[in-house]
């Protein structure tokens, strides 16, 4: 196996071109155990740790450019404001050893539906950056994902980073794992309010072959909270609304039973997180009202 | 003078530092998958990936021609008789004609390096003809159930009755119940590895990390067809046991390698392979009744107990006998009818686990005891310090209990123990259950308290000629008095090693115990199991240190023309008190003495009532635990865990509270998430990422309450304590759920859908 050790971007989208089947790795929580068990056997490893423009995040024009080498840890220290749910997202995965190793960008390029960033990154609607020695494209993380370990990526792209906008509202992530650290979810949730769209962001993780959004439960409840007048009045949510955009939530899940958990339960677990993360982040948006008054 | 005030730390009752524990926390202790050898070669292991196949052929060609194989072994290579096990010799070393189980070794590479021993191995092609498999054991008596094992008339390894009292009992209360244990794996964490040296005169010695040195050695033997003097072994260092290192793994395959290859063999499995590579707990399936007065105490009791023994046997006969003479807890109970079996099926092979038998059945006897205490409107610690046995009792295989059997002190003293404070306002995540996954703020979480009490036999039983072997040496070095203790016995991390040299500066009066390698040039030291080692083998060196001071004495009188000498300390001291000379003046010659150490007898109980003094020893403890429960998403934070135990005397008080922890967090794994899972033969699990053990986050810190009732017929009044924790914790997670849920929960490990469904 060739280890291929790019010290540049332009070098390692040169590579990538040279060796399209090289597997990238950056911290390796992945890869390294994919190879360890013999499930994977790639031509060569594509080596990205050694690629300064991939290590940093930066603010473009009101966004969060998201470097694909940032690792959970930096995350949670640095952009813990700036990007709350997926920060919450960043503190739920394995341990510090491996948030210290792990980047959001190895974890879209795995595109596990397990991935713990993908439900915060699209409840954001992130976009992910992708280049090529052809150029750069940006895609929506809605559409990254197109199957079980697979997505968009082209055999000469390399991901080079994740595009957020910081919140206008409160964000939520919950995952559900059978111990209370180092787990892989069973399934997970992120939410986020964007009250200054007046739209509703939805993620779902672990429920399906990919990581996807929930949008008829989001324009569900961005509409009741329209109808109701409360994106405004910041009044409390009707009696039955979160619960009803959980079980919506739920529908729009596809679960498999495995060893990790049923069916039943992940759909279940959906609709409980659902219903919680839309309370928790109604109840911050009203407060924010509310210290904003004070 | 009459005794020497220089006494250094390190003596029974202390608790000096361990020498493997800094290296174990730096990162720089030498397990035996650190073992290396320049001239070594690797072997792996060609294991059968069907539950029940015949081998039609297996065809090494292609295998043999990757470069850099040396060898590519199969049944047809073993030179010895090709059966090994602990109690049957049922088991294969390589599977000859016909695999049992998923994962039973079929064939062995030995390469240059590891990865292309693997490749070599994948190109071994093996012709199988898939074959019915039993892999529900509750069918596997069945008249049309297929054999596992083709030479015997059914699938059954025991069963085992008890029956005592009234033989038609009847009670105005009846509670009953079913359960169901899941497969527990120890889970230790240095994997099963060795390095097998042939010694170019046909012989071998082999490294390895284990718990009975000399019961490898015979199996190794007869597989090898040769005599002990050319098969040694010595200890290497063990990452954990638990019962999972009492059967061979990698032990005769690397011998095999080694003798046939002419190389130094290294074999090391990986996390995957290791789950593959060692026995597990039984599964078991409980039907428990209990019979009672209005008042809560128990007229009868029944059990039915099946523990599903896999594909060979392994230590299944003596669970059977655990689950079945222990299998109703430490109750007082007139009358009794028990039935335990273990039967063969074609699912993993399952053996010897920490609590050995008692776990499986505590967590039914410790449900039904909740129950009956609902029933009869009893407060649950309470109906348990009433039933529990004191010392004196008949226990239900009619042994009198003759040491203490404090059951309604710990339990109560558990209730006791500070509760942790009642939860107050907005609680940070990380104290709630899910944790930093942030499931929950507080909605849907209710606290609820568990008990339980367990007790467990101590060494082996039911007549095992269970003995330990000990040679202490005395002598001077560099004008200090020096001793070295050597036993077989093995330490796989609970602390043998720091007990020895403890015993020996006790006995002795020396400062300077050196702790020979274990390894097979002295006697056995029996099992490192059954919570028996610093009960037997010290027991061993305790009597060896006697024998050395009683011909140091001799010697010391011979040379002083005196007879009224007594050692204290490193001094040779007169019945008056007066120093006559120090220990190194006598010390001109060494003095060695070998003693082989017995605990009192055991015997086999009657077949047809199960009657008998089947034990040498019962240890007790019981435990609180405090659970949240987010009872809408079924998540649990285990809040505290708090225990009482008696250990009859602490040697070592923080080594005994270290086991102490450590078992309780294992039985709390069981309650909560550790299961193999097994369908239809296959295990869906074999990792760290799927076979979840507690983390730190999921164990809370304990209040550890150790009682010292000590043991007058063991040796300093010791009383077994690594196994009782394991026993009672998991029981008492399970109950505390339960009470948090109001759900019956009668299957471990608690699911999240179990509560939320």
């Amino acid at each position: 196996m060739d280890f291929l050790a790019p010290t540049s971007w332009a070098e390692a989208l040169e590579t990538k071109a040279a060796h399209p089947d090289a597997l990238p790795v950056a911290g390796g929580t992945d890869v390294m155990v994919e190879l360890n068990f013999d499930h994977r056997r790639p031509a060569a490893l594509l080596d990205l740790t050694r690629v300064p423009e991939l290590q940093e995040w930066s603010r473009d024009a009101g966004r969060i450019r998201l470097g694909a080498g940032v690792t959970y840890s930096r995350v949670i220290t640095e952009l813990g404001g700036a990007l709350p749910g997926l920060a919450m997202a960043a503190r739920t995965v394995g341990s510090p050893q491996i948030r210290n190793r792990g980047t959001v960008g190895g974890n879209l390029g795995a595109a596990s539906p397990a991935g713990d960033s993908h439900p915060a990154l699209l409840a954001a609607f992130a976009e992910v950056e992708i280049a090529s020695v052809r150029g750069t494209r940006v895609v929506p993380v809605a559409e990254f994902f197109t199957g079980v370990k697979r997505s968009v990526l082209e055999a000469d792209e390399l991901i080079a980073a994740v595009r957020v906008t910081p919140p206008a509202g409160p964000q939520q992530f919950c995952k559900i794992g059978t111990r209370n650290a180092m787990v892989i979810a069973v399934s997970a949730f992120g939410f986020a309010l964007h009250p200054d769209r007046r739209v509703v962001g939805t993620g779902i993780g672990s429920a399906a072959p990919t990581p996807r959004p929930a949008p008829e439960a989001a324009a569900f409840l961005a509409g009741e909270l329209e109808a109701a007048g409360l994106w405004d009045s910041r009044g409390p949510l009707p009696e039955g609304l979160a619960t009803d955009f959980g079980r919506r939530v739920r529908d729009a899940a596809a679960p498999i039973d495995d060893v990790r958990g049923s069916a039943a339960y992940r759909l279940h677990a959906l609709s409980v997180m659902a219903r919680r993360a839309a309370t928790w982040a109604w109840d911050s948006y009203r407060d924010e009202n509310r210290s904003a008054a004070a | 003078m009459t005794s020497t005030e220089t006494r250094t730390a390190g003596r029974l009752g202390d608790s000096p530092l361990r020498p493997d524990g800094t290296l174990k926390v730096t990162g720089e202790f030498a397990y035996s998958s650190d073992l290396w050898h320049d001239d070594m070669v690797w072997g792996v292991t060609l294991r059968s990936p069907h539950p029940h196949a015949r081998i039609r052929s297996i065809d090494v060609t292609e295998a043999l021609r990757v470069p850099g194989v040396s060898a590519v072994l199969t049944a047809a290579d073993v030179p010895g008789e090709n059966a090994v096990g602990l109690e049957h010799l049922d088991t294969p070393a390589l599977a000859d004609g016909v695999v049992r189980y998923q994962g039973e070794p079929v064939a062995l590479v030995a390469a240059d390096h590891p990865e292309t021993a693997r490749r070599a191995a994948k190109r071994i092609v093996v012709d199988y003809e898939v074959l019915p498999a039993v892999t529900d054991p509750r069918r596997a008596l069945d008249a049309d159930a297929p054999l596992v094992h083709a030479s015997r008339e059914d699938n059954l390894v025991r069963a085992m009755k008890i029956r005592r009292g009234d033989p038609a009992p009847t009670a105005p209360v009846v509670v009953a119940l079913d359960f169901e244990v899941g497969m527990q794996d120890q889970a230790f964490l240095g994997p099963e590895s060795g390095l097998a040296v042939p010694d170019g005169e046909g012989g071998v010695d082999l490294f390895v990390a284990t718990q009975w040195l000399h019961v490898d050695q015979g199996q190794v033997c007869r597989v090898l067809g040769l005599p002990p003097e050319q098969v040694r072994l010595t200890l290497a260092g063990v990452g954990g046991a638990f019962g999972g290192r009492e059967d061979l793994s990698m032990h005769v395959h690397a011998c095999l390698l080694a003798l046939h290859t002419g190389k130094p063999v290294k074999m090391s499995y990986a996390r995957d392979e290791s789950f593959f590579g060692h026995v597990h707990r039984h599964p078991a399936w409980l039907r428990y009744e209990f019979g009672a007065s209005e008042e809560g105490e128990l007229i009868y009791a029944k059990a039915d107990i099946l523990f599903d023994g896999g594909a060979y046997a392994s230590s299944t006969g003596a669970v059977v006998g655990n689950g079945g003479t222990l299998g109703l807890g430490p109750y007082r109970i007139p009358s009794v009818h028990v039935d335990a079996r273990g039967v063969y099926t074609n699912n993993p092979p399952c053996g010897a686990m920490r609590g050995f038998g008692c776990v499986q059945a505590a967590f039914a006897h410790e449900a039904l005891m909740d129950e009956l205490a609902d029933r009869v409107g009893v407060d649950r610690v309470e109906i348990r310090a009433r039933n529990g046995m004191v010392e004196g009792d008949l226990n239900i295989t009619g042994q009198v209990i003759d040491s203490a059997a404090p059951v309604a002190e710990l339990i109560r003293t558990v209730r006791d123990l500070p509760l942790p404070p009642e939860p107050e306002g907005e609680r940070d995540i990380r104290e709630l259950p899910g944790g930093a996954s942030n499931t929950t703020h507080g909605e849907g979480v209710v606290r609820g308290i568990g008990y339980a009490v367990t007790y467990k036999n101590v060494g082996f039983s039911e007549g095992f000629d269970d003995y330990s072997t000990a040679r202490v040496r005395l002598e001077a070095v560099a004008g200090e008095p020096v001793a070295t203790v050597h036993t077989a016995a093995a330490e796989v991390g609970q602390g043998l090693i720091t007990i020895e040299q403890q015993i020996c500066r006790t006995e002795l009066g020396v400062d300077q115990v050196v702790v020979h390698p274990k390894d097979t040039s002295v006697g056995s030291g029996g099992s490192t199991s059954a919570s028996r080692q610093t009960y037997v083998t010290g027991g061993a060196v305790k009597a060896a240190c006697e024998a050395v001071r009683t011909s140091v004495l001799r010697r010391a009188a011979a040379l002083l023309q005196r007879s009224d000498l007594r050692l204290d300390g490193d001094k040779i001291v007169a019945e008056s008190g007066e120093v006559v000379a120090g220990l190194v003046e006598v010390l001109d010659e060494p003095v060695e003495e070998t003693v082989e150490w017995r605990h009192r007898p055991t015997f086999p109980i009657d077949p047809e009532t199960g009657q008998g003094n089947a034990h040498v020893q019962y240890a007790f403890s019981a435990h609180r635990a405090v659970v949240d429960v987010d009872t809408e998403l079924g998540l649990v934070k285990v809040v505290a865990l708090d225990t009482a135990q008696d250990v009859g005397r602490a040697l070592n008080p923080d080594a005994v509270v270290g086991q102490i922890q450590g078992g309780s967090a294992q039985g709390m794994g069981l309650a909560l998430m550790e299961e193999i899972v097994v369908q239809d033969g296959h295990v869906k699990n074999p990792s760290f990422t799927d076979y979840l053990i507690p983390t730190i986050l999921d164990m809370p810190p304990m209040q550890v309450k150790v009682l010292e009732y000590a043991d007058p017929h063991a040796p300093y009044g010791v009383r077994g304590v690594g196994e009782p924790p394991t026993i009672s914790s998991g029981p008492a997670v399970a109950a505390a759920v339960r009470a948090a849920t109001g759900k019956a929960l009668r299957r471990v490990p608690i699911r999240p859908e179990h509560i939320t469904f």
